[in-house]
């Protein structure tokens, strides 16, 4: 086996196991979501299909997939077909550059694996960059069905995607700066292993992680921001035309970007995947451990949320977004820019 | 064995990859102008952008992609097609009369001329020294030749923002 040929091959294998992974979380998402909210609701939730209602998932595909594709008269076919497709592919593609754990060995084997499929330079822009794609889908979805509700719902999703957007990428700089790397291993590696010195922590960059929490949620219109899903104003805004298998890619794109930002939650200011208290065991695949249990810490969180908080009004959304996140995004850049000129250097 | 790890070679090579990104660059920047729906325009012209942030990370500067995407395919162009969708366009009007086809063309020629001077004049190599990495880029952005253009820059930009909502707004 060539050097070449072993690295495309370990590379594969990564991206079947990433995307199959997200895959299976996204359909456990939707059942956990489910559930979760049943119990803070004192209901029981769906219980019925398998064993605690493990199946549900399973029946709702295919409950979807059978379902009649109806498609508007007046939309425009190529536009309608294509805003599911871009919403998936940049969702998938924006986990790419995400570390899930240390770099390992094979058991037997002396092949070193890291756990991400690729380690770039610009990670972090990378992600911003592919998720800033992801609004065309919005876009697209609300302009092509020719219908109202799709047209004004699109209108409203994409211009809270980009408001938001400002602020959530000026809650990455002071992260950016304390780690003096765009490349999100490193960011990782600047938290260290105690979980006093994460990014999390109030005297690191505790406003920034509320800031960037609060535009992600936004960002992945989930309560308190999912206007979208307006439902007495607007149906169910850009994807109301949207039925079958394309309203299912849509709500999947929907999910997947919610473990994204989870994911990233974790990375950027839970301390990756190290465990933060001494004496519990590191090394071979306990980081992954760690990792998975801060995902799905931050992945309650936003059910949690869901749960509590009722929706914001549209004209609150934007004058919180403008008015209130992005100042104090810019305050914790200054800020940040201040203590790493005058004490790291 | 060998077949497949030298069609490997191949694939991830960096003229190859190079060809296809700029096959895909011209023929959509040839989808923007010859359609004649203003959104599937908007939408060649997007995947030219992302073709050409491709272009720029296959030269070594991985930092110019990204930005490329977040600038021009992220924010601009959502900007446009947020325009184009609000005033509902349908379909595009032949534009201008003789005397701006004229120009046009004539503004195509010289725009051709400087193009091919400059390719003329570029070697197949790159200079030496050449490094586009994210730190030197930023070296030289933040180095004394520029910063104060780049601070300036950005005022001008803060300026325009606050212009612009100052315009927009209806009762001063």
């Amino acid at each position: 086996m060539t050097p070449v040929l072993q690295e495309f091959l370990l590379t594969l294998l990564k991206i079947v196991i990433i995307t199959h992974l997200l895959l299976g979380l996204f359909s456990l998402m939707t059942l956990v979501e489910r559930r979760v909210l049943a119990f803070m609701q004192f209901r029981l939730g769906p219980n019925r299909v398998g064993p605690f209602g493990l199946f549900q998932p399973i029946a709702d595909g295919i409950k979807l997939f059978f379902k009649e594709e109806v498609m508007p008269a007046a939309a425009n076919t190529w536009a309608f077909f294509a805003a599911p497709a871009v919403a998936v592919t940049a969702a998938f593609m924006a986990i790419a550059t995400v570390p899930y754990g240390p770099p390992f060995t094979i058991p037997g084997t002396t092949i070193q694996v890291t756990p991400q499929i690729a380690d770039l330079d610009v990670g972090l822009l990378f992600i911003f960059a592919v998720t800033s794609l992801g609004v065309y889908s919005v876009v697209l979805a609300g302009w092509s069905a020719n219908s109202k509700y799709s047209l004004l719902g699109g209108l409203r999703s994409s211009a809270q995607m980009f408001s938001y957007e400002l602020a959530l990428g000026m809650s990455f700089v002071g992260v950016i700066m304390l780690a003096g790397s765009f490349r999100i291993s490193d960011i990782v590696a600047a938290q260290g292993g105690s979980l006093l010195s994460w990014n999390v922590m109030p005297w690191r960059q505790g406003l920034a992680a509320i800031v960037y929490f609060v535009a992600a949620a936004a960002e992945v219109s989930r309560t308190p921001f999912d206007l979208p899903e307006g439902e007495t104003e607007l149906v169910a805004g850009y994807h109301t035309e949207y039925s079958s298998m394309k309203f299912a890619l849509m709500q999947m794109a929907e999910y997947i970007n919610m473990i994204t930002v989870s994911v990233l939650t974790t990375n950027l200011f839970l301390g990756g995947w190290n465990p933060g208290v001494p004496g519990l065991p590191t090394g071979g695949l306990w980081g992954l451990v760690y990792f998975a249990a801060k995902v799905f810490l931050v992945l309650f969180v936003f059910i949690w949320l869901r749960g509590t908080v009722p929706r914001f009004r549209y004209d609150q959304l934007m004058r919180f977004g403008w008015k209130v996140l992005i100042p104090l995004a810019a305050l914790n850049v200054l800020g940040t820019a201040a203590v790493v000129a005058l004490w790291t250097r | 064995m060998a077949g497949i790890d030298r069609l490997l070679q191949l694939v991830v090579s960096e003229p190859f990859l190079f060809y296809v990104f700029s096959a895909t660059a011209v023929a959509s920047a040839l989808g923007v102008i010859l359609q004649r729906n203003p959104i599937h325009s908007a939408f060649a012209l997007i995947v030219t952008l992302c073709s050409l942030s491709a272009i720029y990370g296959l030269l070594g500067s991985p930092f110019i992609a990204a930005l490329q995407v977040i600038v021009y395919a992220g924010a601009i162009m959502v900007l446009f097609l947020f325009v184009l969708m609000l005033l509902n366009v349908r379909k595009e009007e032949p534009a201008g009369g003789r005397a701006t086809r004229t120009a046009a063309v004539l503004l195509a020629l010289v725009l051709a001329a400087q193009l091919g001077a400059a390719l003329a004049g570029a070697g197949a190599t790159p200079a030496a020294g050449f490094d586009a990495s994210t730190a030197s880029f930023a070296r030289v952005l933040f180095g004394a030749r520029f910063v104060y253009v780049f601070e300036a820059t950005s005022i001008l930009i803060v300026a325009a923002l606050v212009g612009a909502i100052l315009v927009a707004k209806k009762d001063p």
